[in-house]
């Protein structure tokens, strides 16, 4: 085959992928519901992007790709043994009250103060979404609803420590007080929001995508989500496995909480963890790449841009910043049915591909 | 004992109404093997379009008939995604229960120029029994629509267990591949039950926004359509097994905001329906495993 024609074939190959289409029927249905609202789409997309990249907000866009990025990671894994951990808000605010009671309580020398406070937070968050395993592995009871159903009582238990036990005295609002100066997440260079944060999650995306690819546990967990079966036919312990990624989501999801706690502004604020949206921003963006782990990096910047961007066009075009949870719904959406159309294809084309 | 007291029961009745027409709406998607977790978004867009529609007329029932066509036509899209498409039930819901979340969100925005909660003067909520001259203890302060979610439970265990269509719903849950080779059309009945689960959320919303309270906020379905796919859980497709699990899911929030009275943190209360939903679940699954299995899955 020529160059050129290679290079055309990878171009169809790219546009057909299902996150293009995807994203480019989100895009049409987000303006259509721009046109509907009264929305003018010339105003609020140039709007969108400034917001997200324009003077100085590159780095809350930064910022908020982190935990965003951390949260798909505790979606993701579950998903590729086939289980779905919709609890990563009760994960990552019990994630985030342990690390700051931790900080708070126990003096400890610096690079421990910043290490054990987010390995506390890291198990909370495993022992929360962990529940869900013999759930599901003795009970038979789907993990999606058990892990939505801890989720919520977790945030109210995070929301009373904070108000009450942890609370800082005399202001009435409901947050500890600052941590100490060493268990600060230490700020990246010249930046006031992006953290060591950002190479931490960096790196155990790469370990996961190391792990999903190249190694028996990830082959035995693509095989678990592929078919269960068959994995437990082929003498996968695919019960273990499912707690095994529960847990690993979970410890995720609870290390998300920490990194945001032990970052600016350096305390637990009731709400912070849990009203920005990344759990679900995450769940959107992992669906999104459809089964290529190594596209989840992208789709969730994509998705934080959007995210982040959407404030900007509240700002400036006076359009709802909740057009991007629209548009977050619609992508799942999209993609569910896209994904089996491009099935029922492949499966159609082998058929003639034989005739 | 205080626990009995009108006041109690009545507490009950209203945590409990809005959550049983969305647990029907699962039982008959159960019935014909469709796992509808959508529920929760289909339950907030029908207190959304309710009110909204009970603004745009004044008339609150206008507001729960636009409630329930509205949200058929939303339960269309994962009717349309899951059953036409055949694409994954699971995920489409999950994209429409976001969706519902931003778009009520957004439209409350555009419509009302405020976020968080919309309550107005103008808004009608649906009367109350008493004031429809039903001036009874308990059920007196209730709107319609909770008698007539009770009498849908009695009309959805009679459909389910005595008409030639909810036989046959059941025979596609039950067996598809069978009840094709008779010549039902699987695909029709799974579209049927969809939408049917869509009205009875619009019901659910508008008795949520209308007759518990008037006004709307932002996600004030709160997990209760959550709750309503538990209550199918613990059910299984047995009508009057699901009631008992949306009362206790009623009592559970009642006794949650007792105790709130009582001094106990709102936190305690708020996460107590879960608590007890999750508790009940795990207890009921457990019994299951224990007993010999049936032949039927």
């Amino acid at each position: 085959m020529s160059a050129a024609g290679s290079a055309a074939e990878l171009g169809r190959r790219v546009v057909l992928s299902t996150p293009v289409p995807a994203v480019g029927g989100a895009l049409v249905l987000t303006t259509l519901v721009m046109l509907a609202a009264g929305v003018d789409p010339a105003l609020a997309y140039p709007a969108l992007v400034r917001g997200a990249v324009a003077d100085g907000n590159l780095e809350y866009t930064i910022a908020a790709f982190v935990p965003t990025l951390g949260m798909a990671l505790a979606f993701a894994l579950p998903l590729r043994a086939g289980e779905f951990n919709l609890g990563g808000d009760g994960q990552m605010a019990i994630g985030g009250v342990v690390a700051a009671a931790v900080a708070l309580e126990l003096p400890l020398p610096a690079g421990i103060a910043v290490a054990l406070p987010l390995a506390a937070a890291a198990l909370a968050g495993a022992l929360v979404a962990g529940a869900s395993a013999p759930l599901r592995t003795r009970l038979g009871l789907p993990a999606i609803v058990t892990t939505l159903l801890i989720s919520a009582p977790a945030v109210s238990l995070a929301s009373y420590l904070v108000r009450f036990p942890l609370a800082e005295q005399g202001t009435g609002m409901a947050q500890t007080p600052p941590l100490p100066e060493s268990a600060h997440l230490p700020a990246l260079a010249g930046s006031a929001y992006v953290t060591i944060g950002l190479p931490l999650v960096a790196l155990l995306t790469a370990a996961w995508l190391y792990a999903d690819t190249r190694t028996v546990l990830g082959y035995e967990i693509r095989a678990t989500g592929q078919n269960r079966e068959f994995a437990r036919y082929g003498g996968v312990a695919v019960d273990r496995l499912a707690a095994i990624t529960l847990t690993g989501g979970g410890a995720f999801a609870g290390l998300v909480g920490g990194l945001i706690v032990l970052g600016p502004p350096y305390r637990f604020v009731e709400g912070a963890l849990t009203a920005p949206g990344y759990t679900f921003t995450a769940v959107a963006a992992v669906l999104l790449a459809t089964g290529r782990p190594v596209a989840v990096p992208f789709t969730v910047a994509l998705l934080t841009v959007l995210q982040a961007g959407g404030q900007g066009m509240e700002r400036e075009a006076g359009v709802p910043g909740q057009l991007t949870q629209v548009v977050q719904g619609l992508i799942i959406v999209i993609v569910a049915v896209f994904a089996t159309v491009r099935h029922l294809r492949a499966r159609s084309g082998g058929r003639e591909a034989r005739a | 004992m205080s626990i009995l007291e009108f006041s109690f029961l009545a507490a009950v009745l209203t945590a409990t109404a809005p959550v049983v027409p969305a647990a029907l709406g699962g039982l008959i998607c159960q019935a014909a093997g469709v796992f509808n977790i959508a529920l929760e978004g289909q339950l907030l867009w029908g207190a959304f379009t309710a009110v909204v529609c009970g603004h745009l007329t004044g008339s609150a029932w206008a507001g729960v008939l636009g409630a329930v066509l509205a949200t058929v036509l939303y339960a269309g899209l994962l009717s349309l995604a899951s059953v036409t498409f055949r694409a994954d039930p699971i995920v489409v819901a999950v994209g429409t229960n976001l969706l519902a979340l931003g778009l009520t969100a957004f439209l409350m925005r555009r419509i009302w120029g405020s976020g968080g909660t919309y309550s107005s003067p103008d808004l009608a909520g649906l009367p109350t029994l008493a004031e429809l001259g039903l001036d009874v203890p308990v059920l007196g302060p209730q709107s319609p629509l909770v008698p007539l979610a009770a009498a849908l439970v009695v009309a959805a265990a009679w459909w389910l267990a005595r008409t030639r269509s909810g036989l046959r719903v059941r025979g596609v849950g039950g067996h598809r591949e069978a009840a094709e080779a008779l010549g039902l059309r699987a695909g029709a009945y799974r579209h049927g039950v969809t939408l049917a689960a869509g009205a009875l959320c619009g019901l659910g919303g508008a008795q949520l926004a209308l007759g518990n309270v008037t006004l709307f906020s932002e996600g004030m379905s709160a997990g209760r359509g959550w709750i309503a796919v538990v209550a199918v859980m613990l059910g299984g497709a047995r009508p009057y097994r699901v009631l008992l699990a949306c009362l206790l899911f009623g009592v559970a929030e009642a006794v949650g905001f007792r105790l709130q009275g009582a001094g106990l943190p709102q936190q305690a209360a708020d996460a107590a329906p879960y608590v007890i939903t999750l508790l009940a679940l795990v207890l009921v699954a457990a019994a299951a495993r224990r007993r010999p299995k049936e032949t039927t899955t």
